[in-house]
């Protein structure tokens, strides 16, 4: 039996951070997760796979890009063993990583599954064999999220697979479809289609994205339709059935391409979370109808010693949101006054171009009736932009028109992902347009775009000419 | 010269902030005069001196975090009641970034007042904390969890960092208005502003309350004593409750005659399992029992909304008189648990109340309240209603009267009982039917079976 301060189920990028968290603060912790090292799906089978083999893409891609400049390339010749090995080595090494730091802290990792007895006490069935008791004062339950495939697509042929199934890249099949056009179709899509399948992308919605601002999600558009064979908007599949050739597709809607065989189909139409721990219901733990466990601005349920934290308490489902929570959590624990209370949770989708956004949208202001100016810089209008002969980005600013702070950011654009972060900073310190204005970004970069598209709304930006902004 | 360091408080706990210090450079220690006062994430607790000796060196602070182990005075063992000497100046105060001073320390003299605001108290007790000043006195922390749907994106322009103070400060970061570039809002924004509330709420606090103090050692000698943790919760706690309630007390009498030698008879047996089958955890199953009949006693009053808050759960408190004051730890479900149960369980948690071994969590969540004062005498009182809650059942000593029964005086041991109840949810008719319903089930433990 194991008596502990805290213990942590789950070893995603949540739990682990929250783990290391409260080692650091002097706790006594116990992690639990099947996994050898903590890392999670995160680690193990969702961003970061996922990302190296985008990074992949993207050298295949200016490779063949880079035609226009000159400089011509061999079609590459693709070895999927190594490419499967160097994103292997990618997870053994951040998860090795993290195992280590386990042990640095101190922290007793037990590698199992866990089974909630009491709101003091949880089982662990241990990989490998047996079990071990963990009594605890708190406990944080941090069991993320899995794919959720719908009834209808659920079909027992590995070639229909989901995103777990697809990162370990078992071949390149000539044909894939990809159900769902939201950020995982998206970026597994780009993978298979610059390795050489022919992708199709089928959405139910009018547009790819669902949820992030149309602007953006246009420019994107514009270079998925170059990348993939076609991509069905408002249309959905109704029918799969596995043949020796292929997987048999029917589909219903605005852009049914009628009955198609595809090779491989991947399925990613969304996550649901890993609520239905054992034994939960021997708490006061609640769920919401969602599935989504229900927590308080200091991330506890409604038993008093247990917490939870990251994709298993609600949207967005993200790996940073979750670490966030957690140690928020972890802080509440050590007796801080402090709330989950983000003013903006960046998101980002790691397609070519990338798209990202934190803050308020367009899309959202308009739901709500919110007065907002939106003052918009393109990249045709920056210079390093040009360099990289990617001029179809897009730097936008939400201001509140009365007080000129910035509300909102939102990108497209290769390397969106990381000029997002001052956005959020400036959001979050309640920067306004000014402010963004006078502070002097590098030049050349990309980053100058943040504070062109500030000076675009005063109607002053050096490289866009537009007419004066008329003061209310 | 002896360091006098924190010493061990109680399973799990290793170090704690400090709310006040008691004592000062100067003073004449004696062994187990309380020091500190104690924040941990359990409860308020009060250090007790293991040295005597005249204190030479305070080294924590208000606000500052200490470990278990840590120097916390230098005392001169020898020196003892020796020399009540020149104050020494208290640890120094590390000056505030920017308010100005005479605001800074306005809140640590506010007009006296004998009903301190519970609001007033967090606030100021947070400024002096922020500001690092000596004399501290904070609330205890955020009690039941509320669950929020979805979080809103509050406009206030303020950092992070800004944001996390104001929270700690107990201030709405919204209602504070920034003086940096456009309306921005400092650390010293949410001070100054936190100030203002507090120096708001002394000023309409003491219109309420009582005249100012006379100068009492004109009559004779005097001593003053701060007012302990849990003493001035209870005074904030009690006065809130006493000025928001409308209260009616109903009285009756329980025969017991018979409950007594059911009590005596199977004393031993909850003693086997570990408690003692007293009164009071037989009138918490009662209690119970009852509040499934009249659910209006299981309630809360949420004004702003204009609802009342039915409980599907049944957690008693019961009062428990400790040398630190008044506690009130909870049984939980009370409802779902046997005599014996519930007796094993009042003893555990009035252990751990009387050895300051209590959780803050375990003090929570109860929905009624039951004080039995009978182990010490009286006949009946006027109980508080423990607000939130809508009632509590206050229980005297039983004695043997004269009782008149088919045509004589026949002796009979008769409780006396009081309930006060919150008039506001609760009419006198209902008050009435819920003390007898309690009076009969004591009476005739049956029912208890049968209805409850």
């Amino acid at each position: 039996m194991i008596s502990t301060q805290l213990v942590v189920v789950g070893g995603g990028p949540g739990g682990y951070a929250g783990a290391f968290l409260a080692a650091d603060l002097g706790l006594q912790v116990v992690l639990v997760d099947p996994e050898p090292n903590p890392g999670g799906v995160c680690v193990y089978r969702g961003c970061i796979p996922s990302k190296a083999l985008l990074h992949v893409a993207k050298v295949i891609d200016e490779s063949r890009h880079a035609k226009g400049w000159g400089i011509e390339f061999a079609e590459p010749k693709i070895d999927l063993g190594k490419l499967r090995d160097f994103k292997n080595n990618v997870v053994k090494r951040l998860t090795g990583g993290t195992g280590q730091l386990v042990k640095a802290r101190k922290i007793q990792y037990v590698q199992g599954w866990a089974e909630i007895v009491d709101a003091h006490n949880l089982k662990v069935k241990l990989v490998a064999g047996g079990e071990e008791t963990v009594q605890f004062e708190h406990a944080m339950l941090a069991t993320g999220s899995q794919p959720a495939i719908p009834p209808m697509l659920k079909v027992d042929d590995p070639r229909v697979m989901d995103s777990t199934a697809a990162l370990d890249l078992p071949d390149i099949p000539k044909s894939l479809l990809v159900v769902g056009g939201g950020y995982i179709g998206l970026e597994l899509g780009t993978v298979y289609a610059t390795l050489g399948s022919a992708v199709t992308v089928v959405e139910m919605t009018p547009g790819l994205l669902p949820g992030a601002d149309r602007d953006l999600v246009d420019v994107l558009a514009k270079r998925v339709a170059t990348q993939m064979k076609s991509v069905l908007l408002e249309t959905r599949v109704v029918k799969m059935t596995p043949e020796k050739a292929g997987i048999r597709v029917a589909f219903e809607g605005k852009n049914d391409p009628g009955e198609q065989v595809y090779d491989r189909v991947l399925v990613a139409v969304g996550r649901r979370p890993n609520s239905k721990i054992p034994g939960i219901d021997r708490t006061h733990v609640q769920v919401d109808q969602r599935g989504f466990i229900m927590v308080d601005e200091q991330r506890r349920t409604h038993e008093p010693s247990i917490f939870a934290i990251g994709d298993v308490v609600g949207e967005p489902m993200l790996a940073h949101k979750a670490s966030h929570e957690a140690r928020v959590a972890v802080e509440v624990m050590a007796g801080e006054n402090v709330a989950f209370a983000p003013r903006a949770i960046p998101a980002v989708v790691f397609t070519d171009p990338e798209l990202a956004w934190a803050g308020l949208t367009e899309s959202q202001a308009q739901k709500e009736g919110r007065d907002v100016t939106v003052a918009k810089f393109p990249w045709a209008a920056s210079g390093r932009a040009i360099t990289l002969d990617r001029t179809d980005g897009l730097t936008k600013l939400l201001l509140d028109p009365k007080t000129e702070r910035v509300l909102g950011v939102g990108l497209v654009g290769p390397g969106a992902g990381e000029l997002i972060a001052e956005g959020v900073l400036a959001i979050e310190m309640g920067a306004n347009a000014t402010d963004l204005k006078l502070s002097i970004h590098p030049h050349p970069t990309l980053t100058e775009t943040m504070m062109e598209s500030a000076e675009v709304f005063f109607g002053q930006a050096t490289h866009v000419y537009r007419p004066k902004r008329q003061k209310t | 010269m002896t360091d006098f360091n924190l010493p061990e408080l109680g399973e799990n706990i290793a170090a704690g902030d400090v709310l006040r210090v008691l004592v000062k450079p100067g003073d004449t220690l004696k062994k187990d005069q309380p020091v500190l006062e104690l924040e941990t994430d359990k409860a308020t607790i009060e250090v007790p001196s293991s040295v005597a000796g005249q204190v030479k060196e305070v080294k924590v602070k208000a606000g500052e975090k200490v470990k278990v182990g840590q120097a916390i005075l230098s005392v001169d063992e020898a020196g003892g009641a020796a020399t009540a000497a020149a104050p020494t100046p208290v640890a120094p105060k590390p000056e505030p970034a920017k308010a100005p001073r005479a605001e800074a320390e306005a809140p640590q003299t506010p007009p006296p007042s004998a009903a301190p605001i519970p609001k007033s108290a967090t606030l100021e007790a947070a400024v002096a904390k922020s500001d690092k000043v000596v004399d501290i006195s904070r609330g205890a922390r955020a009690p039941e969890p509320v669950i929020v749907a979805a979080s809103e994106m509050p406009a206030a322009p303020a950092a992070p960092s800004v944001r996390r103070l104001a929270r700690e400060l107990g201030v709405d970061v919204n209602q504070v208005s920034g003086t940096g570039d456009g309306g921005r809002i400092s650390e010293d924004d949410v001070k100054n502003h936190a100030k203002r509330l507090v120096t708001a709420a002394a000023r309409g606090g003491s219109a309420a309350s009582a005249e100012p103090l006379p100068d009492f050692s004109r009559w004779g000698e005097i001593e003053r004593q701060p007012m302990r943790a849990v003493r001035r919760k209870t005074a904030e706690h009690l006065a809130a409750a006493w000025a928001t309630v409308p209260h009616v007390t109903q009285c009756d009498l329980a025969d017991v005659t018979a409950l007594e030698e059911l009590r005596k008879k199977f004393a031993k047996q909850v003693e086997a399992a570990g408690g003692n089958l007293t009164v009071t955890a037989i009138a918490v199953k009662i209690v119970a029992a009852a509040m499934k009949v009249f659910p209006q006693f299981n309630a809360s009053i949420d004004l702003a909304n204009d609802e009342i808050i039915l409980k599907k759960f049944i957690n008693i408190g019961v009062a428990v008189d400790t040398d630190r004051g008044l506690l009130v730890p909870v049984i939980r479900n009370a409802d779902r648990k046997n005599i014996a149960q519930i007796a094993a369980e009042l003893s555990q948690l009035s252990e751990k109340a009387r050895n300051r071994k209590i959780a803050l969590e375990e003090m929570q969540g109860g929905t009624f309240s039951v004080s039995n004062l009978g182990g010490i005498g009286g006949t009946y009182f006027t109980p508080i209603v423990n607000a939130p809650e809508v009632a509590i059942l206050g229980i005297s000593r039983a004695r043997v009267e004269p009782v008149w029964k088919d045509g004589q005086f026949v002796p009979r041991t008769m409780l006396p009982l009081s309930l006060s109840y919150d008039h506001r949810v609760i009419d006198g008719a209902d008050g009435i039917r819920f003390l007898r319903w309690v009076v009969q089930a004591i009476e005739e433990p049956f029912l208890l079976a049968l209805n409850g």
